[in-house]
């Protein structure tokens, strides 16, 4: 099919109604509100439900609910509105539910703004809510890129029966790009959802959606069946890619928006002969350290760009374990770095002027 | 061999499980009546209850549906999620009075008011007993709690919230009521409300909420026969039963 220009709040919008949701819960919030207002059009053209909530709690506890009772649910928010949405996730997490939670992050803390950043990396990558858990969280570059992983991402959802993090920032949300719908994305091999309660009890026994477990050992076995998850997300499904990587000097290591401005810094490097190259985590969780395995000798330092004040800069001292200088490029508060400022940066490293 | 007769059947809505309430407490009352409704509507097999946080937390054991367990407070929106999506089944939560009159508060009047086709059992213990009885928004004036030393007064705390009647002001809801189980009398009162709400979402005619008044012997100090009429002394002038919204009937006038 021919590419569609899309902004790229509704192309995500139409991705979810694509791959089959059932329902979209949501309460509106600035830089994501597109998403909201296309589902509420949409979703009633399929036979699917559309609600706006009274709030982010209330709404993620509907999708609680509704993936308790096996249906393929999506909620959209950006980062004050993911705060609240919280503690309903760890009790997703907890009780083994599925969704797909879209985060359209704006700058932080408190109010913060509503222009593009990333400084939910560790909100995202660290649980969010109380206790042992995680998300698999994606965070894309492209709305081409978003679109194929949203499509995705409710099969690995029901795969791990646990929440899928799809994590962008403003500047993904209201850019509009030539987005084909129809690319073929990988299926995932899923049992039927015979835990769901979907009250129609006839032929089984009850079903039970739960995260209580009072009894500290049953707790501490249930903590470990989901570690087990967290292990095989960490071994089997981590996702990256290498940029330029081959005879590179320096490497950066970027995600999102940013992993993109980074891409046109990598080029006007080149053209001034000088070789950087790029990690570009696709999965924020798991953080992809295998990429780091990959990385070639010729590579003297890492640069850590986001656009936050350094957040993911943690994960990559963890993998990194010491063996090359980090050095650090961030900008807050709403503002995008602009690839020159990047090439300056890299240009310092090196020593070069 | 002698004849037998059953008289007397615990409902097939309960489970075979321990309930773990205390000696006295009106929840159990509370739970058989959910049951025995359940059955005779002869929905059981497509019912998804909602367990909250407060000493009914563990209810999804002793009912015989579907059973999900809520967030304190979130239970309304945990069955809009739920009815949203399978119009079809039938969907009520279990939520004591902190959980719904305090941190649950927001859900439970949005849920009234998108007049979503759910039945709520409120159980009004006029305390938080889970957590060891400290002071709920529904604690009466002057009753001491762990967090009530001395009594509650208006001055600290404001006036114990009426429920039944705020969510009666929703435009939304369509059939509220607040009824005791203090008695046989009105633990058959009591089961006709309940039944009567899930009659009207069985009937699909929208949101339904049955406020219990009921005891907690434990936290208030007393004996169970002393709480029941401590209940009846104490709660029920304050918290008046009756119907305080009924829709179907409106619409029928
Ligand atoms: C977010 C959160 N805050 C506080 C608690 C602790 N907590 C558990 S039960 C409860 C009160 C329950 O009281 P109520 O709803 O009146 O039910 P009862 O125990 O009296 O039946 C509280 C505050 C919790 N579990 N979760
Ligand atoms: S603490 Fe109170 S409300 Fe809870 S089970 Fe005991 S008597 Fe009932």
């Amino acid at each position: 099919m021919a590419k569609v220009l899309m902004k790229g709040n509704e192309a995500m919008a139409l991705a979810a109604i694509k791959a089959g949701a059932d329902a979209f819960y949501g309460y509106p919030i600035t830089p994501q509100n597109e998403l909201p207002e296309y589902m509420s059009k949409h979703m009633k053209e399929h036979g699917r439900v559309f609600l706006q909530s009274e709030s982010e709690v209330a709404a993620i506890n509907m999708i609680y609910g509704a993936a308790g009772a096996g249906a393929r649910v999506i909620t959209s928010s950006s980062s004050p509105g993911i705060a609240l949405k919280q503690e309903g996730i760890s009790y997703m997490a907890g009780a083994e539910l599925p969704a797909v939670i879209v985060n359209v992050m704006r700058g932080g803390p408190g109010l913060g703004g509503i222009q593009p950043s990333q400084g939910d990396y560790k909100q995202i990558t660290r649980g969010g809510g109380n206790g042992d858990y995680y998300l698999y969280s994606l965070a894309p570059e492209s709305l081409q890129e978003a679109v194929d992983l949203i499509k995705e991402s409710f099969d690995i959802a029901d795969y791990f029966r646990n929440p899928v993090m799809i994590a962008v920032d403003g500047l993904i949300g209201q850019m509009m790009e030539p987005v084909d719908f129809e690319l073929e994305t990988p299926k995932w091999d899923l049992p039927k959802k015979t835990w769901a309660t979907d009250g129609n009890q006839k032929g089984r026994d009850k079903n039970i959606i739960n995260s209580l477990y009072l009894d500290p050992n049953d707790l501490e076995k249930h903590d470990l069946k989901l570690k087990k998850k967290y292990d095989e997300m960490k071994r089997d499904h981590q996702r990256y890619e290498l940029i330029n990587m081959d005879k590179a000097d320096i490497a950066i290591v970027a995600f999102g928006s940013t992993a993109r401005v980074c891409r046109t810094s990598i080029q006007l490097l080149e053209e001034e002969g000088i070789n950087c190259g790029m990690i570009r985590p696709i999965t924020i969780y798991p953080f992809p350290s295998k990429a780091f395995d990959e990385i070639p000798k010729s590579v003297k330092d890492l640069l850590v760009v986001e656009m936050n004040t350094g957040q993911m800069i943690d994960d990559v001292k963890i993998v990194n374990e010491g063996k090359l200088p980090i050095h650090f490029y961030g900008r807050s508060g709403g503002i995008v770095p602009e690839a020159e400022e990047i090439v300056e940066k890299v240009k310092e490293i090196m020593g070069g002027e | 061999m002698a004849k037998t007769k059953t008289i007397y059947e615990k409902s097939n809505g309960l489970s075979d499980a321990h309930l773990s309430y205390c000696p006295g407490c009106t929840h159990g009352i509370i739970h058989k009546l959910v049951a025995e409704c359940l059955v005779e509507l002869d929905v059981l097999d497509r019912t998804i209850g909602i367990s909250s946080v407060g000493c009914s937390a563990l209810n999804y054991d002793f009912f015989s549906c579907d059973m999900q367990q809520a967030a304190h407070g979130r239970a309304p929106a945990v069955a809009t999620g739920i009815k949203r999506v399978k119009p079809d089944s039938i969907v009520f939560t279990y939520q004591g009075d902190g959980d719904l009159a305090s941190i649950g508060i927001a859900e439970a009047i949005h849920a009234a008011h998108r007049g979503e086709n759910v039945t709520i059992v409120f159980v009004n213990n006029a305390i938080y007993g889970m957590t060891g009885g400290q002071m709920a928004p529904t604690t009466l004036i002057g009753q001491k709690t762990t967090t009530s030393p001395d009594g509650r007064e208006e001055a600290h705390s404001g006036l114990p919230l009426k429920i039944s009647e705020m969510m009666a002001t929703i435009p939304g809801a369509t059939y509220i009521e607040r009824v005791s189980v203090h008695n046989p009398k009105h633990v058959i009162k009591a089961k006709k409300a309940l039944k009567k709400a899930f009659e009207i979402q069985k009937n699909k005619q929208g949101f339904t909420l049955i406020e219990f008044i009921s005891t907690c012997p434990v936290n208030w100090g007393m004996k169970p026969k002393d709480a029941v009429d401590w209940a009846v002394d104490n709660m029920i002038p304050y918290y008046p039963l009756g119907v305080f919204k009924d829709k179907t009937n409106e619409e029928a006038n």
